[in-house]
This record gives structure tokens, sequence and C-alpha cells, in this order.
């Protein structure tokens, strides 16, 4: 078990409320003694080493920090670990597998999908969650599914066609 | 950021929630979706001691029509299943156009109906259309439940009327006498920014004729405004484009915005004459097709 604190060291004023969480991260169960207040995203980057996840605004804004928790987005930089607690989250790292990447991230590397990017992860998320409902998106859905991601690099055109690109594979590789 | 520490509990049912509250005296807080008060939270505009996290008590997550027409929407629907609901899209127009408008798509899958009434936010969409449709909220303390008109229910900006020992359970929209129809505008920079101005109408229409009528602005007051006198104006006739000019005249005189950098007063008000206008144009030409 991994004890999370962060900013605790040095402050015994009061009696820390703790908390132990299971969560079933890419796959993998995990167990952790956590502060309450531990942020879903502070709990991957810092207590699970994936930094794939990002925090970009920090107040619920940009949409980089997004991950899936039950298949569906979430800003993990406005949600608890507590939170999370017996439900299942993937972050990018969960993705591809170890040989080969997943068509979303195909489509983002063929069409040029990403400049410095910062959004990637929270967006091929959010495409994730839209592509795993709605297999033939058009152009105007993916839009509007991205539209709680902001890319500063407003790269968007490119976004929605990578999004585009990973639908079509996606269908083929379904027979539809 | 971090928010100040909290004791966190999950309770399994309703009354144990209640019980963390009359424990907590006044320093609890229930948390829903947490799209408002976890960011309220990290920037420390809010810091109470202990979190109720309600997401684990089962029952809540509904919303249905009562065999009479009734609507109720429990403190765990979202609006992403609002945006998603048949019920909605067939018998409640006013909602169903707000449900897409709220927050952005990400926020929508997380944040709740009723807690964002709660939160009381002027900018938040979903207490215009409340007050639109008269609607109510269930309050449930340790004396039992009382139902709360969503006008007296927001008392202020990020106010409401609930005890430190109730929590919101449920969310009440009365029949319609009539056919519901209605709609809700507006305007952002952005998705996902606050309303520079919102706009909800809900009629109700015997014929031709208005015979209940209701309006709620977003973002031009501390609070979310009940253009009473507007909606009345429509009672009793038709949508002519008089009666729709009038509407939209007084409903721009109840409205109180203050110039910031979203925009002037004066262009505030002159967004909500024309969404009232625009609304009530769209019900009046949908009522000239089916005819």
């Amino acid at each position: 078990m991994t004890s999370l604190y962060e900013e605790v060291r040095g402050d015994n004023s009061e009696e820390v409320p703790t908390r132990v969480v299971t969560v079933r991260v890419n796959g993998v169960s995990v167990s952790a003694k956590v502060e309450p207040r531990l942020l879903l995203a502070h709990f991957i980057r810092q207590g699970l080493r994936l930094t794939g996840t990002h925090v970009g605004c920090d107040s619920s804004n940009c949409g980089a920090c997004t991950v899936l928790l039950d298949g569906q987005p979430v800003k993990s930089c406005s949600m608890f670990a507590v939170q999370a607690d017996g439900h299942e989250v993937m972050t990018v790292e969960g993705l591809s597998s170890a040989s080969e990447l997943h068509p979303i991230q195909e489509g983002f590397k063929d069409e040029h999908g990403l400049q410095c990017g910062y959004c990637t992860p929270g967006m091929m998320l959010t495409a994730k969650a839209l592509l795993d409902e709605n297999l033939n998106p058009t152009e105007d859905e993916i839009r509007w599914a991205l539209s709680g991601n902001l890319c500063r690099c407003t790269g968007y055109q490119n976004i929605v066609k990578a999004v585009l690109w990973a639908a079509e594979k996606m269908r083929a590789q379904a027979g539809k | 950021m971090y928010p100040s520490r909290f004791k966190y509990e999950s309770p399994k049912s309703i009354d144990e929630a209640i019980a963390f509250l009359t424990k907590g005296s006044g320093e609890a807080k229930i948390l829903a979706g947490g799209m408002s008060l976890i960011p309220m939270m990290k920037l420390r505009f809010a810091s109470p001691e202990t979190l109720i996290d309600i997401s684990n008590i089962p029952n809540l997550n509904y919303h249905l029509a009562d065999s009479d027409g009734t609507f109720r929407i429990g403190a765990l629907c979202t609006h992403a299943d609002l945006e998603r609901s048949s019920i909605l899209a067939q018998h409640q127009p006013t909602l169903a156009a707000t449900a897409p408008l709220v927050a952005d798509p990400i926020v929508r899958t997380r944040g709740t109906f009723v807690g964002s009434v709660c939160h009381a936010d002027p900018q938040g969409d979903w207490s215009s259309a409340m007050i639109a449709l008269d609607g109510s909220i269930v309050a449930q303390g340790p004396k039992g439940r009382r139902t709360i008109a969503v006008r007296d229910f927001v008392t202020g900006p990020f106010q409401n009327a609930l005890a430190s020992d109730e929590i919101a359970v449920e969310a009440v929209i009365p029949p319609a006498k009539g056919t519901r129809a209605g709609g809700y505008l507006k305007l952002e920079r952005r998705i996902g920014d606050f309303a520079t101005v919102g706009v909800a109408v809900a009629l109700e229409l015997s014929g031709a004729s208005v015979i209940r009528a209701g309006i709620g602005l977003t973002g031009v007051g501390s609070s979310t405004i009940n253009a009473i006198d507007a909606a009345q104006s429509l009672v009793g006739s038709a949508l002519t484009s008089q009666a729709i000019e009038r509407a939209a005249d007084l409903a721009a005189q109840a409205a109180q915005p203050r110039s910031d950098h979203r925009g002037s007063a004066t262009y505030k008000r002159q967004v909500v004459r024309t969404f009232v206008a625009r609304i009530l144009t769209e019900v009046s030409s949908n009522q000239v097709k089916a005819a």
C-alpha cells in the first residue's frame, strides 16, 4: 500500500484524516491511504507516477486532466481520489498496449493532431468516450464532444481530423 | 491548488447523511457531483469541515414523470443524464433546451441538476429553467420532508433556503395543464464559460392561447431573476407579435445586469429582450406549422 501525503509533513497540529481507497487504474487494482482532499489528478500523477495525465488550468476549465471514470470523461483536477474509491479509471497510459498504439493515438500521429501535446491526453480520452458510444460521429458531433477540452495551440482542425481518422480505423477493425 | 483539510463521509442512506449533517452543526456540506463545490473549495471560497458524499446512496439517480405528469429529478441525476433523456425531449421542452448548454460535456457527466440548483449561482442555468417552470426542491431533514418553490429556495447569490441539517433530495416540476412549449437560450463567450445572459421561457398553451407562462433570467442580477410581469403579460392571449414584443420589453426591464468584461449592462439587457422574443417567436411559428 502506498501512503500519499502532500503538504502534511511537519504539520502535527491536528489529526490528519485519512481513508483507504481502492481504484482500478488501467486494469490494475491499486489501494492507497490518502487524505480526503487529495485530488484524483495528484493521486494519479504523484501517487501512481502516471504523469501522462496533465494538470492545465487546475480549475475545471481546460480538460487537460481528463481521465475516464467508468468509461465517462471526468476532470481529475476537480475530483477527489476518495470519490473514485471502488471505481475504474483509465488514463492515457491505458490506451495503448505494450506493442501497439490505440487507433486514436495513431490518428493524432498521422493527422498531426498535436503541437505542444499538453492537451493531447485529455483530448484522446474524451475522444475515446465518444467513439465508444458512437463509432460514426459527424465532424459536428466530434467538435461538440471535445468542446470541454481546450487546445492553446488552437490545433482544433487536426484534432478533429485525427478523431475522424481513428473512427474510420476503428470501424474497419470492428468490421462495420 | 489544495482545498483546506476536511473530514470525508460517504453515507449509504439519506438518514445517515442527515445524521452527519446534524453532527456537523452547520460546518458540513453535501457533495454530489462536486463540479461547483470542489473548484470553490480549491479557491478556498468554501472550507467545509466535513464533506458528506452522497454518491453511494442508492436510488437517487432518477428522472421520471408520475402518472399525473409531475416530473421528478433525483439528487444524483446528472446534466448528461438529462441531456440524453427521451422523457425530457418529449415532455419538457424548456429543460431539454437547457441541458446541453450547462457547462461543458465533461462537467455534465458528473455535475448534478439538484446540486446546481442548490449552488444558487446567479449564472446557473437550471435555476432559471426551474423558476420558469414553477419548480420546487424537496428538502429532507431530521423532522421529515418539506417542499420549497425554487423562487423562494434561491435566497441570494450562492444562498439557498436549506437548513443546515437538511438535504435536497429531489427537484419537482408540477404537471402541465396545457401543452408545454418554451426554450432556453444562452450567450457565452465559449463553451463552459458562465452565461453572459441566459433566458428560460416555459409556456403552457391551450390552442393558440397561453394559459401559463414563466420566464427566468440567468446572469443578469445578483441572483436568478423571476421576470414575473413579462410572464404574466403573456397569459390569456395568443402569441401575437405585439404580445411577444411587450413580454420581451418587460423581461428586459426586469433584468438588473451590471457592466463587466462580458458586456455592458445595456448590451445584456438588449440580449434578454432578443432572447425572449426569439424563443416566443419560435413557439409561435411552431404553432403555425402545427395548425
